[in-house]
């Protein structure tokens, strides 16, 4: 290993070969102002405000891109070099709407707050600015290019990490823009909407479709029973919109704080998590016994399966029929609990809280409507949007006492509340699984085999004389790898879980944006294992920690569905995929 | 992308596809795929494009990218007759420019772009090396010397005229 031995603002500094001004600056503490560049994407080099100064250089020069030499001597704050830095933020202001306080992103936006750090307190550059309309087609994402800024994080997280590249810059100069191909709409591109490009732009230039005004309304609705349910990953990341620590568990406060909003009743996806392990279970041991379709792939998330029907069509009679575990409960609400209840099932509001928003597309797929013509879910919220909610209501979120959910639909196993999490799925289907191949209670619990950080994570685990082999993807690009194994078919898979989001719905296209002036960006490993942990501790601290064992789950069998994997089980809680789109590239 | 009507490439270009995915790094030969194609339909189109992507493996979204980059490739076919203003230096001091503006006017589109009828379409080009007979435009092969903005009306006719008796 060698060392590279350079001076950066009068301190010296030893660094490994091949890092980056940046990277130097870093390490004694110098934090070179930044814009396009973002740890887990590739250099991009596109702002240049991370310009440093280097002696025998004519030029300065970006430390994002530029490794550091022996010898180098570098100054990151000369006078010319802050006021050039200035100046490139007035340049790309002047481009920029002026419209701060009515932006979804104020007081969050990566290029208002380096405006403040610089210093910029007035326009020197006015001239002519782009002009765009907002690109609001799709059910998920929303385009706004007025406030695009060109770093190309969305390009770069959209190929790199996705894999689906659907995004590109097309023309040049001021006439530059980021769009897909051929200027298609979002709806009518290749997007599988799972909103990774709005957690990585710095300004607004991506943002969920909101729904909040909706969800206002429908409250007010004195003929509306308006019924809410959060998603496993939600109580894991909801506290950091109201500065609490990053993995605080928020479930008991978010529950209060729904009631508080005027909710009439607050349910738990995580008891229809374990209800899709129930069926999810049945519908692998049936494939397995078949020996047919097998590796079953997960079906809960809803980027993926878009993924899927975009560019694997091939592999569809591989996912699980099941709906996801936010479409089964809406189903529920819909049948089941009005007639539990003697309400109309019209008059009910079913709002989900989701950490995604590929989930808003889901629900108005045609399949997730009744026979007769009402949506399932009515509204798709992400946390972002609840928390804006929140703030709005005057709710002293963080001063909340704890509240239960209501039952029965909201009662829930350790196996459900892990569903928020890479490898979650997995472990609960195996806690049920080697219950249900052995016959027999079984004492292992956690499968830490399959308790994935990274993006990608294979085992093999032996249940009484039995090999199952499984893989956890996250991050479609991470999926693709495994996609392409199952398509050449030299390897026997039994279950895959894959998720679209990197880290799995705890680090979603909808969950809290980590503040980048504070140096976290989303898709930072410790932020998303301290929002892992906070649900595994949620099922550690359970009794009941295997889906099969949920009271409540069982009761609904008996009552209404039967058996798992019943005619009306499938009716109700199964769904099916078809190849759209077949266009683009894998 | 929906709305796009598909338009099969010429054998020989597949073929020339084909053998470009053959070689090392196929996806660097995009560039010279696109040329060739422009070449045989003056432009190209989405349908072409999104054949391009698949054929070579290289997302439709960096195809067009490269597409809209490069101002020598056209998105929307060439007219009949390309009429293509100099805008070299010496063109431009003796009014190329307000030529160029004059045929914008005269046909009502931009640059880069056809009418409707599929008859015109206008270009701006760099020097073409006959200075002397500035300011220039050529249409297809045939070149129109020291034009002046109030001659353009007049040369436009005159194709209109031609097109008309030949019908």
């Amino acid at each position: 290993m060698k060392y590279i031995n350079a001076k950066i603002d009068d301190m010296p500094v030893s660094v490994l070969e091949g890092k980056t001004i940046m990277q130097a600056a870093d390490s004694i503490g110098m934090h070179v102002p930044r814009l396009c560049f973002h740890p887990f994407l590739s250099t991009e080099g596109a702002c240049r405000i991370c310009i440093v100064e280097v002696d025998g250089y004519r030029n300065y020069l970006p430390a994002c891109s530029t490794m550091l030499q022996e010898g180098m001597v570098v100054k990151t704050n000369s006078p010319e070099i802050r006021k050039a830095r200035r100046d490139l933020i007035e340049l790309l202001l002047d481009n920029h709407p002026k419209e701060c306080q009515l932006c979804e992103r104020d007081g969050n936006c990566e290029l208002q707050n380096l405006a403040y750090k610089l210093g910029v307190r007035e326009r020197l550059f006015e001239g002519e600015r782009k002009r765009y309309k907002i690109e609001d087609s799709s059910a998920s994402v929303v385009r706004d290019a007025e406030k695009c800024i060109l770093c190309a994080r969305c390009i770069r997280v959209c190929s790199e990490i996705q894999g689906v590249t659907n995004l590109s810059q097309i023309y040049r100069g001021f006439n530059a823009r980021v769009t897909p191909a051929f200027e298609a709409n979002m709806d009518d591109s290749v997007c599988i909407q799972c909103g990774q490009c709005i957690n990585v732009c710095p300004t607004a230039a991506f943002t969920e479709q909101n729904m909040t005004e909706e969800v206002w309304e429908a409250i007010n609705d004195p003929k509306k029973f308006v019924v809410v349910q959060t998603a496993p990953a939600i109580r894991a990341a909801i506290g950091e919109g109201f500065d609490m620590p990053i993995g605080t568990n928020a479930e008991g406060k978010t529950v209060f704080a729904l009631r508080r909003l005027g909710f009439d009743a607050v349910f738990d996806t995580n008891f229809a998590a374990d209800l899709t392990i129930m069926e999810e279970a049945t519908e692998f041991l049936q494939r397995l016994k078949k020996n047919k379709d097998l590796p079953i792939i997960t079906s809960c998330s809803p980027g993926w399966i878009n993924f899927l029907e975009h560019f694997y069509p091939e592999l569809i009679p591989h996912a699980s029929t099941c709906r996801s575990p936010m479409s089964m409960l809406s189903v529920l609400l819909k049948t089941y609990y009005p007639e539990k209840n003697n309400i109309k099932p019209e008059d009910i509001y079913v709002v989900s809280v989701m950490p995604c928003v590929a989930k808003k597309f889901e629900a108005k797929r045609p399949e997730h409507y009744s026979e007769k013509g009402y949506p399932y879910t009515d509204a798709v919220i992400t946390t972002r949007e609840l928390i804006w909610m929140i703030k709005a209501y005057g709710i002293d979120f963080v001063n909340l006492p704890d509240d239960d959910f209501d039952k029965p639909l909201g009662e829930s196993t350790g196996a459900g509340d892990i569903f928020g999490t890479t490898g979650g799925v997995m472990e609960a289907t195996l806690r049920t699984a080697a219950e249900k191949l052995t016959g027999k209670k079984q004492n292992k619990l956690d499968f830490y085999e399959v308790r994935a950080i990274e993006g990608l994570k294979e085992a093999s685990i032996e249940i009484n004389g039995l090999t199952l082999n499984v893989a956890v993807a996250n991050g479609l690009q991470n999926a693709k790898k495994i996609l392409e194994k199952v398509k050449l078919g030299n390897m026997q898979y039994h279950i895959i879980e894959i998720m679209a989001c990197p880290g799995g719905c705890v680090a979603g296209g909808g969950q809290p944006l980590t503040e980048a002036g504070k140096y976290l960006y989303p898709m930072d490993w410790e932020m998303i294992r301290k929002r892992q942990q906070a649900l595994y501790g949620i099922d550690t601290a359970k009794k009941i920690r295997k889906s099969h064992e949920n009271p409540y789950v069982l009761k609904l069998y008996e009552e209404f569905l039967g058996e798992p994997g019943s005619k009306l089980a499938h009716e109700l809680l199964h769904t099916s995929y078809q190849e759209r789109l077949p266009r683009g590239i894998k | 992308m929906t709305g796009i009507i598909y338009k099969p490439l010429d054998q020989d270009i597949l073929d020339f596809i084909k053998e470009c995915t053959q070689l090392e790094h196929p996806e660097s030969y995009l560039i010279a795929v696109l040329h060739k194609i422009q070449e045989r339909y003056t432009y190209l189109s989405e349908s072409h494009m999104d054949q391009v992507a698949h054929l070579l493996n290289v997302p439709a979204a960096n195809v067009f990218g490269v597409a809209t980059f490069y101002h020598f490739f056209r998105l929307k076919p060439k007219g009949k007759y390309a009429i293509s203003v100099c805008m070299g230096t010496a063109c431009f001091v003796k009014g190329a420019d307000m030529v160029l503006e004059q045929f914008r006017t005269e046909l009502g589109i931009d640059i880069g772009e056809t009418t409707l009828d599929g008859l015109f379409s206008i270009e701006q080009t760099r020097c073409i090396g006959v200075c002397a007979l500035a300011p220039v435009v050529t249409i297809n092969d045939r070149v129109y010397s020291k034009v002046t903005s109030s001659r353009v009306k007049e040369i436009i006719q005159i194709i209109r005229t031609e097109e008309k008796t030949k019908a």
